[in-house]
């Protein structure tokens, strides 16, 4: 026969193995797949920067003036001389006080909360042919220049790793970055749960002539 | 007699019989039986003469569609999946909506890595070989863009089904962990938050909170059991369940822990939700309990008075979807539809309801509740705590018009 002793013993030392290997998986490099990244390819592809405070802003600079010229050749077919937008790209300049209105204007100058985020967008995603393909001093000139057309800096702004992140932009404190829903409460009434006399359509889509075909070739329709 | 004046027999009687002011038509395949139609008297085409495969040529017009007028260029824009064609709670891979900032890259696998680094014990390169060495999962989520319905905050605008709900989308996603990269590399206990970014031209890149990186995020190269399409984000994307479309970065080339989050353009100047009084509300990442019928739709009409059933999909990226009720009458009186199986975690769920419609006008609408007890709300509901200018995470019930031709209009009740 055998005693509990005897059979204890093994359970215990396969135990003792599993959970060896459990605490091994949690170890860093414990798989070992890949090759541990060297400083020379993490620098490569490290070009984040931080909205709030611009840690990993680069070293370079860039004036207003210059910011007109690479603006003019790199940015303004889409966004406008002077920011304003062509056909649906995107506004870069106005709408300020706007936020509360019927059709709100949020643009660099009325909704953007920090002025190193416009360094890095236009780093990481500009000019929208040719992405990530501007000096980095040619990115803070049109940085200058985009913050100068919203009347944020003076003409003789230079922008670079500190000045940028001490820029105060208007709407910087409006928003709540904790999410405050469910902000709706409902109980799910079954029954005569509104007056049927009272149920009234306030909008329909009928006759609006906004949706495009959904058979057929695809629509190329336009707003009129 | 022969065949084919036979056949031209059976067109004749056919037509004598059409009853309702239709007129026949001399086709086989709407006279058979007895006459059998010319694929069942003839050999179909070999094994591999489609290696591939593709649908039906009769199915062409169930595809993506976008609206032109929508976006300034079609390299930063969206295409809506046709939920009115589609059935069950998968999306097929060449319907799944589409969202892209910079265009879609076509990347080779062979040359795409994926770097891990900042507060990290062991910074990493990763090939795609790599990764999919690693312990893998399959699970079934949706996505969905925050900026679904989006166009009908002010009004009901969009006449479809596909324009107004069609930026959802569902698969089975495969890959790793994220958990399991992240405890590769070893988190330093300072790490609080991931910058995750693509490899596209727009470098999309967003902050998300260590919590649910280690908590479900899936880094995924497979989708419905085959390799991601260039269009979902080939060789690997970031599945982050539940969360607004947006965070579910496609292309995916590095994840950096860090201290705080970037508050990068993509959450600040976008997807922030602006709210009547100036504020905006940022980070709000979770796509609440939502739900629509797809049939009837404004794309598929009634064919007259009868038996119906009623058919929609649900989800909610909080959990379960618990229970979906609709609604014939625009609200008064609602019924529980039956949830069918599997009803999963963060996953469209389908459900149904029979339907006798007597041919009188009705105003259709579905209800979900989720598993917290999260009701989904009306648009007046919505509209009065957020206004209508917030874009983002219209979830509001979906009513359909039925009038009694038939024909179904989008129409939002007061």
């Amino acid at each position: 026969m055998y005693s509990s002793r005897k059979i204890c013993l093994p359970i215990i030392a396969i135990l003792l193995a599993c959970a060896a290997n459990l605490a091994g998986a949690a170890e860093p490099g414990s798989f070992g797949y890949g090759s541990v990244a060297t400083p020379a390819q993490i620098a490569g592809w490290d070009i984040d920067v931080r909205g709030e405070d611009g840690t990993g802003l680069p070293p370079g600079n860039g004036t207003v003036d210059r910011g007109a010229e690479v603006y003019a050749e790199q940015c303004a077919a889409c966004h406008g001389t002077f920011g304003e937008g062509e056909g649906r790209f995107p506004k870069l300049v106005g709408g300020v006080g706007s936020l509360r209105d019927e059709r709100p204007e949020p643009t660099v100058g009325s909704y953007w909360p920090f002025a190193p985020t416009l360094w890095d967008y236009i780093n990481r995603a500009m000019p929208m042919q040719a992405p990530h393909t501007l000096s980095a001093d040619d990115v803070y000139a049109l940085t200058a220049y985009i913050l100068n057309l919203n009347d944020l800096v003076p003409h003789e702004f230079v922008a670079d790793r500190n000045s940028l992140p001490k820029v105060k932009m208007r709407n910087r404190d409006n928003f709540i970055w904790t999410d405050p829903r469910p902000d709706t409460m409902t109980k799910p009434c079954m029954n005569d749960c509104v007056n049927a006399a009272d149920v009234r359509i306030s909008s329909t889509a009928e006759g609006r002539n906004l949706t495009p075909r959904t058979t057929g070739p695809l629509d190329t329709m336009q707003q009129k | 007699m022969g065949r084919r004046r036979f056949l031209g027999l059976g067109a004749a009687l056919t037509g004598s019989l059409a009853v309702g002011g239709k007129q026949a038509i001399a086709d086989p395949a709407q006279e058979s039986p007895p006459a059998d139609a010319p694929w069942s008297q003839s050999i179909g085409a070999g094994v591999v003469d489609r290696p591939y495969g593709r649908p039906a040529d009769t199915e062409a017009s169930v595809i993506r569609r976008n609206v032109p007028w929508l976006t300034a260029s079609a390299e930063s824009s969206v295409s809506f999946s046709p939920l009115q064609d589609l059935h069950g709670i998968i999306t097929p891979n060449g319907l799944f909506f589409e969202r892209h900032h910079a265009g879609r890259p076509d990347i080779d696998p062979a040359q795409h890595k994926l770097m891990i680094h900042g507060l990290v014990e062991r910074p990493l390169l990763l090939t795609m070989k790599d990764i999919m060495r690693f312990p893998s999962v399959s699970r079934i989520h949706f996505i969905e863009c925050p900026a679904n319905g989006g166009m009908n905050w002010r009004a009901a605008q969009m006449n479809s089904l596909q324009f107004s709900h069609g930026m959802v989308s569902c698969a089975e996603w495969t890959g790793v962990k994220l958990s399991t990269l992240l405890e590769e590399v070893g988190i330093k206990k300072q790490a609080k938050w991931a910058m995750v970014e693509g490899a596209d031209g727009a470098h999309m890149n967003r902050s998300l909170p260590l919590d649910k990186c280690l908590d479900d995020c899936l880094v995924v190269y497979a989708q419905n059991g085959e390799a991601l399409r260039p269009e979902q984000g080939y060789p690997l994307r970031l599945v982050v369940p539940g969360w607004e479309g947006n965070v579910n970065i496609k292309w995916l080339r590095r994840i950096k822990l860090g201290e705080k989050p970037w508050h990068t353009r993509e959450e600040t100047s976008k997807y922030t939700d602006l709210m009547p009084d100036g504020t905006s509300r940022g980070f709000t990442w979770l796509i609440d309990a939502k739900s629509v019928v797809t049939f009837p739709c404004p794309e598929k009409p009634l064919d007259g008075p009868g038996l119906y059933e009623i058919r929609g999909l649900a989800w909610t990226g909080n959990g379960k979807v618990k229970r979906v009720d609709v609604s014939m009458d625009g609200g008064v009186n609602w019924q529980t539809a039956r949830l069918h199986e599997p009803v999963l975690s963060k996953a469209l769920t389908k459900f149904t309801l029979p339907w006798r419609w007597d041919g009188r006008p009705a105003l259709v609408a579905s209800r979900v509740i989720d598993e917290n007890g999260y009701v989904q709300p009306t648009i007046a509901q919505l509209r009065a705590q957020r206004g209508s200018n917030s874009v983002y995470h219209n979830n509001s019930i979906q009513t359909w018009q039925v009038k009694s031709d038939g024909s179904v209009f989008n129409v939002q009740l007061a």
